[in-house]
């Protein structure tokens, strides 16, 4: 038998229901390659046990013919997701040892619907990062390497960096992700995988511990569209719970799919270019456009003239509402306590959240604090909502003239562990591309789409009108099917 | 506008985060790049715009107003630092 590993979470649920193997051998082949894994340090919890129950249950379903939608598909969970029994930490140490005692709306969906999780995947520490090297429990390293023989350790993205890692490296067949400015398709490109970041309110998030509130949505990372287009039905719909879930049918979305994109007009926003950009990505870029073209697209330039004002107005909006979500992490009613002697409650709040949270996370809650305190709150909160505002009429009057937007992902191919950490703002320029559709709710996805010439994956992304995922995934397999995408980190772990 | 050392002490102290002095003089200059950065949001005209704060048109919903969860004390309890007698514990406050 072939690699199981090397299956999609298509060629699983397929090959399971005929008979070729059976879940639990699929869910032993992941276990194992978790655990080879360990260099890559992709996996803060590992759940081996909770794979082969699920497993077992779909083995059993088979002999009464009865299947759910994921059965006998192990995947990996973001650990920004509340796992009931497992240890959930959103790579902090301030919630070091929480251990849920309810289960995240997002993975319910996917463990009723028959998925296995094969453990908790390392992250930017409370999703703050575009490298994942915030995390308190060390830096995720991504599969690829450059081809100059340096062996350099390279940033699988951030901040979902032990999903990217994971699908990239063959450990798991698709993971959960989160996207507050990017952090799903930035790690996406990074790893050579692809991954959806729904219209904000597809995804529930009721139990993703929050980071950003107006910003945050989940959405799958998998190997290509259609595994994208699985995952994200199990995980969308309504959910009470969460007062922003948008209470609408779910689409089918796998079924809907096609990449004939006749009739359809593909607009090439004129701003999505920064100083400096490789020109490998321009050139990868107008290939994209050619794709698109092939695929019997029209093409039309459009206008997005706000673009250079996302990423300031998110490092607004994202610490601002980060200050008040994060507020929570008192010493109080879960996590880490620290209590130096004689300490009132004032001072105990003060020394646990210096020592919980790390030097990112206290950065973006203080910027957060200063932007929302007495005196400042006009100047920086409310212009930035304004700006936020243009924006979204930016994008409103783009989609009068077309139905999706093609842009490169990020403006480089990932970079080394190391190599803009001492710069928090050089990191942040990180996601000029993917910010300015989150802070207008847009459904986006990032498609792998070539190689640099040091060997490594660069994305193209595609954003779609509000509700629109169908046309996002539609021209992504568009892109998919004429990049023929087949590259893979050669395994050195 | 940029900060000095007693704002950025003052902003800390209002997130409650306990900062050393070594600390607060690294943090001046890193907040004031980010800072001076967000402001070019000046250049942008937000004359007559409305604060966007919900990107997807959507309307807060009522329930009925009924009991629908509760009885967990000892399940909210569980990741406590220090749980008494049903309680969550905390230093003594003396006001």
């Amino acid at each position: 038998m072939s690699n199981l590993t090397d299956l999609t979470v298509a060629g699983i649920r397929d090959g399971f229901r005929k008979g070729d193997f059976s879940a639990r051998e699929v869910a032993e082949a992941f276990n194992a390659a978790v655990a080879a894994g360990k260099p890559l340090n992709a996996f803060l919890v590992e759940t081996p046990e909770h794979a082969l129950a699920a497993a077992d249950e779909a083995d059993r379903g088979r002999a009464s013919a009865e299947f759910r939608p994921l059965s006998g598909v192990p995947l990996g969970i973001k650990d920004l997701f509340c796992t009931a029994g497992y240890q959930t930490t959103a790579a902090s140490h301030i919630l070091e040892g929480f251990v849920p005692t309810y289960e995240s709306t997002i993975t319910a969906k996917l463990f009723g619907a028959g998925a296995g999780m094969l453990g908790k995947l390392n992250l930017d520490q409370f999703a703050m990062g575009s490298s994942n090297e915030t995390s308190y429990y060390g830096n995720v390293i991504s599969p690829w390497r450059r081809k100059d023989g340096g062996n350099a350790a390279l940033a699988p993205g951030g901040s979902s960096g032990g999903s990217s890692a994971a699908v990239a490296a063959r450990m798991a067949p698709g993971a959960t992700g989160t996207d507050t400015g990017g952090s799903i398709r930035q790690p996406a490109a990074f790893t050579g995988i692809s991954g959806i970041k729904p219209t904000y309110g597809r995804c529930s998030r009721w139990g993703v511990v929050a980071f950003a509130s107006s910003l945050d949505q989940a959405g799958p990372m998998a190997r290509d569209v259609r595994d994208c287009a699985i995952l994200l039905e199990a995980m969308s719909g309504f959910d009470p719970k969460d007062s922003t879930s948008l209470d609408l049918p779910v689409p089918q979305w796998e079924a809907g799919l096609s990449a004939d994109l006749r009739g359809k007009k593909v607009g090439i926003p004129k701003e999505y270019r920064v100083e400096g950009m490789p020109p490998e990505i321009e050139a990868l870029w107008q290939q994209g456009i050619a794709w698109a073209r092939d695929a019997g697209a029209e093409i039309v330039e459009v206008s997005l003239p706000h673009t250079r004002y996302a990423l300031p107005t998110y490092y607004i909006i994202a610490p601002a509402e980060a200050s008040s979500n994060l507020a929570r992490y008192d010493g109080v009613r879960y996590g880490e306590r620290e209590l130096p002697d004689h300490a009132n409650l004032q001072e105990m709040y003060a020394a646990t959240r210096a020592a919980g949270f790390g030097p990112e996370v206290k950065r973006r809650i203080l910027i957060g604090t200063y932007v929302l305190s007495a005196g400042f709150y006009d100047a920086y909160y409310t212009k930035a909502q304004k700006v936020r505002a243009l924006i979204a009429r930016d994008f409103e009057q783009a989609f009068q003239q077309c139905d999706v937007l093609l842009t490169p992902t990020a403006p480089s191919a990932a970079f080394a562990l190391g190599e803009k950490s001492a710069d928090p703002l050089a990191m942040y320029l990180n996601d000029v591309f993917t910010v300015p559709a989150s802070l207008a709710g847009l459904p986006a996805m990032s498609v792998p789409a070539g190689l640099d010439a040091q060997g490594l994956p660069l994305g193209l992304q595609i954003i779609g009108k509000p509700l629109d995922e169908q046309g996002v995934l539609n021209a992504g397999l568009a892109i998919e099917q004429r990049a023929g995408f087949n590259a893979r980190a050669e395994k050195w772990w | 506008m940029s900060v000095d050392a007693t704002t950025v002490r003052k902003i800390a102290s209002l997130a409650r985060i306990a900062v050393s002095d070594t600390e607060v003089d690294a943090m001046v200059p890193e907040l004031n790049n980010i800072l001076g950065w967000i402001e070019q949001l000046g250049e942008v005209d937000t004359d007559g715009v409305a604060p966007l704060a919900a990107v997807i048109p959507n309307h807060l919903r009522l329930r009925d107003d009924v009991v629908t969860d509760g009885n967990i004390r000892d399940q909210i309890l569980k990741n406590a630092p220090q749980a008494e007698h049903g309680f969550f514990a905390v230093p003594k406050v003396i006001e």
